[in-house]
């Protein structure tokens, strides 16, 4: 007696891929993301299992203990509904290969979810959107939004449908050099962009002065010998773009000395500094209220 | 306040809420939670450059594995609503932003509260799994959901019922020293998100490349964009070229050197 295949549709795989949107929803201590993963798989098991036994021990095999990266749990999901539809048309996959799937998968990925997504994407879309919104550019919170969710959904259905697709097969797959590779580029990538994001918006402003320099006639401005009226305005804008001084006095502050150096020195040292107290186990709160104090006390004396 | 706004900053903390677990949408990131509490109380401006900078130092603040960062979450949110309520508009941002830190660590111990107390939550998923009850798996976690959403909900409708005039004569007592010093603190603070992520993938191979970004920053005007793009293209070079590398060693006449396969072949 042949039985129909049952089969899940791909009404069924959204189900299952938006559910799983919510897989941290009951994120806990004990067996962490395994409520959401639960969760998400209902569907499937609705429709692939029929009595009451075969559902319950469904549900009891999917709330084991789980946790990897949100997004990285999309491809873990499409493979598993592969083998639990293998295993509904009655191929011999037991409970264990199905748990050997799911933990076999789960580190590995996760060590490439979190740079990919947590140390890459999102610290260089959060930057880039930070950086118009300080202008005050509804754009920036907008691009943030838009980008991240579009990159976000099309990762998860596009590689819950791979899972499923190539099923068990994927594990051949992932020993490859594929996912090394993708996680080295994304801390290259990763490593670049964060250089120039603590050049460009970590900020210190030293404003001790070092030196005053009287000019020569000449090298600045003379005010008062320009013409009155727009004539005057314009001559003094003619004398700044050929490089003449606003005022008798060169001013130059100890910021202007280290930027001489190479800009953007001190917001290194600073960065290297929080990495090595991270390092020591300082807890990154203490680093942050620390450098609020540093802040109001550098500029009390006048140093910041 | 109108009831309307006070109905929707309360829906937006608790979107914030749900979403500082769940980690999908964003809606607990700064950028997003304080444009959108800006918006529902009519100082878009303020809200957005709050945002902005709150987003700059949280944008090494990321949950992995069990370990929890501290929450962005209720940072946005309070320190949104207290924006607002002070009506100092943009020039209320560092203030804000200084009373976002500590809020951050209160959140910190919220949500560890929570996860908590969804270990029981589990337990009565493994019994409503013993009956085959699909519905009652649904609701407690939904339920679960919610809680996490409720632990915002609440502190920012409490906040609302704080009458403005109190918060803004606290605001105003602060002298310009200490709001000044915090914009300049803050500035610093910034740092602290980069080394958390650049601790996490900083290896001896990936190094130089932080060097070239850097001096390239430093040297140029290239836009983020633009160095993105150069980061993206480096990346791909030094991952093709390691691979020929690997290969030659292999000993075969392809060695994707041409110059040396033909010096080989004299």
């Amino acid at each position: 007696m042949e039985a129909e295949k049952i089969q899940l549709s791909k009404r069924d795989r959204l189900s299952v891929a938006w559910r799983s949107t919510f897989i941290q929803g009951s994120w806990n201590y004990e067996r962490m993301q395994n409520g959401g993963w639960a969760y998400s798989m209902i569907p499937a098991i609705k429709k692939l299992y029929t009595t009451k036994e075969d559902r319950s021990l469904a549900l009891k095999r999917h709330l084991e203990f789980f946790n990897t990266h949100p997004y990285i749990a999309s491809p873990i999901l499409g493979v598993t509904l592969a083998l639990e539809e293998e295993r509904a048309n009655g191929a011999p996959v037991d409970d264990v290969a199905i748990q050997g799937v799911k933990v076999g998968m789960m580190g590995p990925l996760a060590g490439v979810g979190d740079p990919v997504f947590w140390f890459t994407v999102r610290p260089m879309l959060g930057a880039l959107g930070a950086s118009l919104a300080m202008g005050g550019s509804i754009l920036g919170p907008i691009i943030f939004f838009v980008a991240w969710n579009l990159i976000r959904w099309g990762f998860m259905w596009y590689t819950q449908e791979f899972g499923y697709k190539a099923g068990s097969k994927i594990t051949d797959d992932l020993s490859g050099g594929l996912l090394q590779d993708i996680t080295k580029g994304a801390s290259i990538l990763g490593m670049f962009v964060l250089a120039s994001l603590v050049q460009r918006w970590v900020s210190i402003n030293f404003q001790p002065v070092v030196s005053r320099v009287q000019l020569d006639e000449g090298a600045y401005i003379d005010w008062d010998s320009l013409p009155s009226g727009a004539e005057g305005i314009r001559q003094a804008i003619e004398q700044v773009n050929s490089g003449l001084s606003l005022s008798p006095v060169k001013v130059t502050t100890l910021q202007d000395n280290l930027d001489q150096l190479i800009p953007g020195l001190a917001p290194l040292l600073l960065t290297l500094l929080c990495m090595y107290l991270l390092k020591k186990k300082v807890s990154p709160i203490i680093i942050i209220l620390g450098l609020f104090v540093v802040g109001i006390g550098g500029h009390l004396i006048g140093l910041l | 306040m109108s009831i309307i706004s006070i109905i929707l900053v309360i829906l937006v903390a608790f979107l914030a809420g749900v979403e500082g677990i769940l980690d999908e949408f964003q809606f607990h990131q700064p950028l997003v939670a304080c444009t959108l509490i800006g918006l529902v109380t009519g100082n878009l401006t303020a809200g957005i450059i709050l945002g902005g900078t709150l987003q700059m130092i949280a944008l090494g603040w990321a949950n992995i594995g069990a370990a929890v960062a501290p929450d962005a979450a209720l940072a946005s949110v309070a320190s949104a609503i207290i924006l607002v309520l002070g009506g100092q508009g943009v020039d209320g941002v560092p203030a804000a932003i200084a009373i976002a830190v500590p809020l951050a660590v209160a959140g910190l111990f919220l949500t560890m509260v929570v996860r908590t107390l969804a270990v029981p939550i589990v337990h009565l998923m493994d019994s409503a799994a013993e009956d085959g009850n699909f519905r009652r798996i649904e609701l407690l976690h939904i339920a679960a959901v919610i809680m996490q959403g409720v632990r915002i909900a609440i502190p920012a409708g409490a906040l609302l019922f704080i009458p403005a005039a109190t918060v803004q004569s606290f605001l105003e007592s602060m002298p310009a020293w200490l709001t000044d010093g915090m914009a300049i603190g803050g500035g610093m603070v910034v740092a602290v998100g980069y080394a958390l992520v650049i601790n996490m993938m900083a290896t001896k191979e990936v190094w130089p490349f932080f060097i070239i970004g850097f001096v390239v920053a430093a040297m140029t005007e290239l836009t983020l964009i633009a160095l993105g793009a150069l980061g993206v293209a480096i990346a791909l070079i030094y991952l093709n070229l390691s691979k020929m590398g690997g290969s030659s060693n292999g000993g075969g006449s392809n060695s994707g050197d041409p110059l040396g396969d033909i010096l080989n072949d004299y």
